[in-house]
């Protein structure tokens, strides 16, 4: 009903961007400052971004959390939330100023002009509408066009996004849909208004590493065909050299470097771009390197040697588990891990690694085979009642999430103190308070939080209080479930150097669960690669990387993403 | 598929909550042998009446058998269908309750759908500008609604309706004694006039019910609107909303296909919730407006130490608390496509 009054500055910008492009860029943004409203005062986001896209181009944005990438993002799109707001500088689309940009103007421009595709693709899409709806919905926002018709564009769409099956999906709800297939819908709507930039959010961050390179090659694949320009907001250098002509590294709400990706991370010149380089995980980086000078250099890790005929630490047989009868999430997996030994366990979303490391930590029920501790059989032993048996002070895990698994009532001694109460049967007083503190320093934690609570504290400060709390009670297997998954690259080094050598200094045999194949080559020696429940590969750290045997396995690894410039990478 | 998985959904809730049903009517029958006053001697002919009559009376009522025994006859009688016969008004109390049911139900329906039309635009508008005037006008009114009780807000009603402005008909009752009654097919006044097409009877039935149903509407504006503003603002701040806006929807498509769809699966179960409520507590509003519905029906029942009619009542309350969260289960899986998965 409005379009006819707004089509006209919609086309002005497609326009602009379209035919004239050369002659400028199609976006550009000039000190752009964004503060939010807290209870705080007021927090500047954004201080002075300054940058520029051109027509077809596909610039990168990179960075750790709180370096304001996002928030860029949503300030060019004016969809910040009700506390953010723009304070200073210009953002030009075209040859539009969309500044000050009015609803009805801003409404004509998203989607038809710029639109975003975002992390966390099932939450973007409404949950109670099927995907043929809403991208109708995106098509119908910017032409009238009936329900017929619709259905007939979102199918088009979806094929175009190569999603299989499309004349059962477009019924289907976003539940129904993997994360990979969300993403791609997601893509099509963004698609659906025929916008000239695209600005991709952490597109792929929480996807599998072999749907990630798929979602990312149909996102270049898209751009190219259709000539638009994109902004690609990421923390994965990876994914930014592969996919970028030109990237930005923002700190701290400034851009402190911009190039070709091939200079950039080969030679990156600003501390922090080298900093955040040498933090990313490679396929030939150790652990040492992730964050010179900030850890002794130790050797690498021997295998110890067990003395002959002691049982392996940890033995695992035929182990099954079978939810609601009929879902098979492991399905007959065996592995031994020795004392001081680091296993890791690679595999996809699905492919059963979190219910192992929860069986092993006796949090769930086999359904059938033996877990044997130290040769004693553990496994037949309830999960209910495990935390009774002595053995559990000897099993400790550390989970994903450092927020999540943190009680919000605790402060940060009390999460520490909790289990050398509940185990280890140290009272109050001045042993529990010696115990907590030296934990705390050994993970790296400040004493003087000690008293704060979670949310006072940052991922990483959560993270080390997780595995202060883990080795607290002295533990024999510490299983670590994708302990670094949640934190940006430079404090993942750090965390990850900190397990390293806690594992050297207790002799711990590690169970290291991620699906972050560099991570697991730098912390393990043995790894074993899952595939829906089963073992698909097992081998020691060179064996897999260099000579892997299985397909899958080889897939997996074709889906790392390296640091290089997109050239090397495509020939 | 998804139909026959609701359905079965369905069949199961209800299976489950037949032994609480149970429940009701034992933990019913005990109380009222508990509760002090003894029906026999309520009943006698009068102040007069010897120790004979009332043992007579007793043992007529078979309130001289063990209590046991007595639970195990109802449970009978229940079996068969009977409720037994109120000694107030000499009917069976199946035959009161089935004359009594729909002016209730009429009554809490119509005042449900009145809350439910201000509430939810009430709540979105307040979702839509939190902390703005308009935010703080219905936090106001649902302060209110809620604080003042309904006799008090009903005899309010009647003073500016009837009284000062003569706009409401006499609040007695659900219809004019001098209008014809229509014939009863379903007991809804409403649906019956107008199946008769006596649409002059209609109205008089609908403005006879106005002020009661306002009076009841006015008591649950607020958890409603309350359950609509949250939610509409949990929705409103959603990824998939942000979605809507990034692809230029319409407001009103982002407000309401996007935001309020998604919204209004909370305030589904409140509905649930307070239709209940309403159903059994709404005595007050009846008594105030004469209205013969099953609430004052049971009151006065309970005041004489009526058994029958107590126990039939709170079975009714009872199962109609199962149906109505049942519907709003069955309701929650059509509405809500996630829900059939689990």
């Amino acid at each position: 009903m409005s379009e006819a009054g707004t089509a006209p500055s919609a086309a002005g910008a497609r326009g602009g961007a379209g035919t004239n492009g050369a002659a400028g860029p199609l976006l550009s943004v000039e000190d752009l400052h964004v503060a939010f409203s807290t209870r705080n005062g007021v927090v500047e986001a954004v201080r002075g971004v300054s940058l520029a896209v051109s027509p077809g181009e596909t610039l990168g944005i990179v960075g750790e959390s709180g370096s304001g990438k996002s928030v860029t993002a949503f300030a060019v799109t004016r969809l910040l939330d009700a506390a953010g707001r723009v304070t200073a500088g210009r953002i030009r689309f075209g040859r539009q100023d969309i500044t000050g940009a009015n609803h009805r103007q801003l409404r004509s421009l998203h989607g038809a002009a710029i639109s975003m595709i975002f992390q966390n693709p099932r939450a973007a899409l409404n949950p109670i509408r099927p995907v043929g709806l809403q991208i109708a919905d995106a098509i119908a926002a910017h032409e009238s066009l009936g329900a017929k018709e619709g259905r007939e564009r979102a199918l088009d769409l979806l094929k175009a996004v190569l999603i299989r099956d499309p004349e059962k999906r477009i019924d289907a709800f976003p539940h129904e849909l993997s994360g990979g297939m969300c993403q791609r819908v997601m893509i099509a709507m963004a698609i659906a208004g025929k916008p000239s930039l695209l600005i991709a959010d952490e597109p792929t961050t929480g996807l599998d590493v072999t749907t990630q390179k798929t979602v990312m090659d149909l996102v270049a694949a898209i751009i190219a065909e259709r000539g638009m320009a994109m902004m690609l907001i990421t923390h994965d250098l990876g994914l930014a050299s592969r996919y970028c002509q030109r990237v930005v590294v923002m700190e701290q709400g400034r851009i402190v470097e911009e190039a070709e990706p091939k200079r950039l991370f080969v030679a990156p010149e600003h501390p922090y771009t080298r900093r955040l380089v040498a933090a990313s995980p490679t396929a030939s980086s150790t652990i040492a390197d992730l964050a010179p000078g900030s850890a002794p250099s130790s050797a690498p890790a021997e295998p110890p040697k067990p003395a002959p005929g002691t049982p392996p630490l940890l033995e695992v047989q035929d182990l099954v588990k079978r939810f609601d009868g009929d879902v098979t999430a492991v399905g007959g997996v065996s592995f031994r891990v020795a004392q001081g030994e680091s296993v890791g366990l690679v595999g996809e979303s699905g492919s059963g690694k979190s219910t192992i490391s929860r069986l092993v930590c006796r949090l769930i029920d086999p359904s059938e085979g033996r877990i044997l501790f130290d040769g004693a059989s553990i496994g037949d032993q309830p999960a209910r009642g495990f935390h009774a048996s002595p053995l559990r002070k000897d099993i400790q895990i550390v989970f994903q999430d450092p927020t999540e698994s943190l009680n919000p009532r605790f402060n940060a001694f009390e999460c520490i103190a909790h289990p050398l109460r509940r185990l280890s049967g140290l009272r109050d007083g001045a042993a529990l308070t010696a115990r907590v503190r030296e934990c705390a320093d050994r993970a790296g934690l400040p004493l003087g939080l000690l008293e704060r609570f979670p949310h006072q504290l940052s991922g990483g400060q959560k993270a080390r209080i997780g595995i202060a709390r883990a080795i607290a009670c002295r533990p024999r297997l510490l299983i670590l479930d994708e302990p670094t998954a949640a934190l940006d690259v430079s404090v993942q080094a750090i965390i990850l150097q900190l397990l390293d050598s806690l594992r050297r200094e207790d002799r711990l045999g590690l169970l290291f669960v991620s699906h972050d194949l560099n991570v697991v080559r730098m912390m393990c020696e043995r790894i074993i690669v899952l595939r829906n429940g089963r073992i698909v590969e097992e081998g020691g750290r060179d064996a897999i990387f260099q000579r892997p045997e299985h397909p899958y396995t080889r897939m997996l690894l074709d889906a790392v993403l390296h640091i290089s410039g997109p050239s090397t990478v495509a020939g | 598929m998804k139909l026959g998985a609701t359905a079965n959904r369905a069949a199961r809730r209800f299976i489950s909550s037949l032994p609480a049903l149970f429940g009701v009517v034992v933990f019913t029958f005990l109380l009222m042998r508990v509760l002090p006053g003894d029906p026999a001697v309520f009943f006698a002919s009068g102040p007069q009446a010897g120790p004979e009559e009332i043992a007579m009376i007793r043992a007529q009522m078979g309130l001289d058998k063990p209590v046991p025994q007595q639970l195990l006859l109802y449970l009978r009688d229940l079996s068969q269908g009977q409720l037994g016969r109120s000694l107030t008004t000499g009917q069976p109390v199946l035959v009161d309750l089935r004359n009594r049911l729909p002016a209730s139900l009429e009554l809490t329906l119509t005042a449900l759908l009145i809350a439910l039309v201000a509430a939810v635009p009430l709540g979105v508008a307040a979702a839509l500008r939190p902390g703005s005037l308009v935010d703080h006008i219905v936090r106001f009114v649902c302060a209110l609604g809620v604080c003042v009780p309904t006799f008090v807000s009903g005899l309010l009603l009647i003073y500016v309706f009837y009284y000062l402005a003569g706009l409401a008909p006499d609040p007695t009752g659900r219809i004019d004694i001098f209008m014809s009654q229509p014939p009863r097919v379903t007991g809804f006044l409403l649906i019956d006039f107008a199946i008769a097409g006596d649409w002059e009877g209609w109205q008089a039935a609908a403005r006879q019910l106005m002020l009661p149903a306002l009076t009841m509407a006015l008591f649950v504006v607020a958890p409603l609107a309350r359950m609509t503003r949250a939610s509409m603002l949990a929705s409103l701040g959603s990824d998939f909303v942000r979605t809507a806006r990034s692809l230029g929807l319409s407001r009103r498509k982002i407000v309401v296909t996007y935001a309020l769809r998604n919204a209004i699966l909370p305030v589904l179960t409140i509905v649930g919730i307070v239709f209940s409520t309403m159903l059994g507590a709404n005595v007050l509003v009846e008594k105030v407006f004469s209205w013969p519905g099953v609430a004052s029906y049971a009151l006065d029942a309970l005041l004489s130490s009526d058994y029958a009619p107590v126990q039939g009542f709170v079975l009714l309350m009872a199962s109609i608390f199962v149906l109505v969260n049942l519907t709003v289960d069955v309701l929650y899986g059509v509405a809500d496509p996630r829900v059939s998965v689990e």
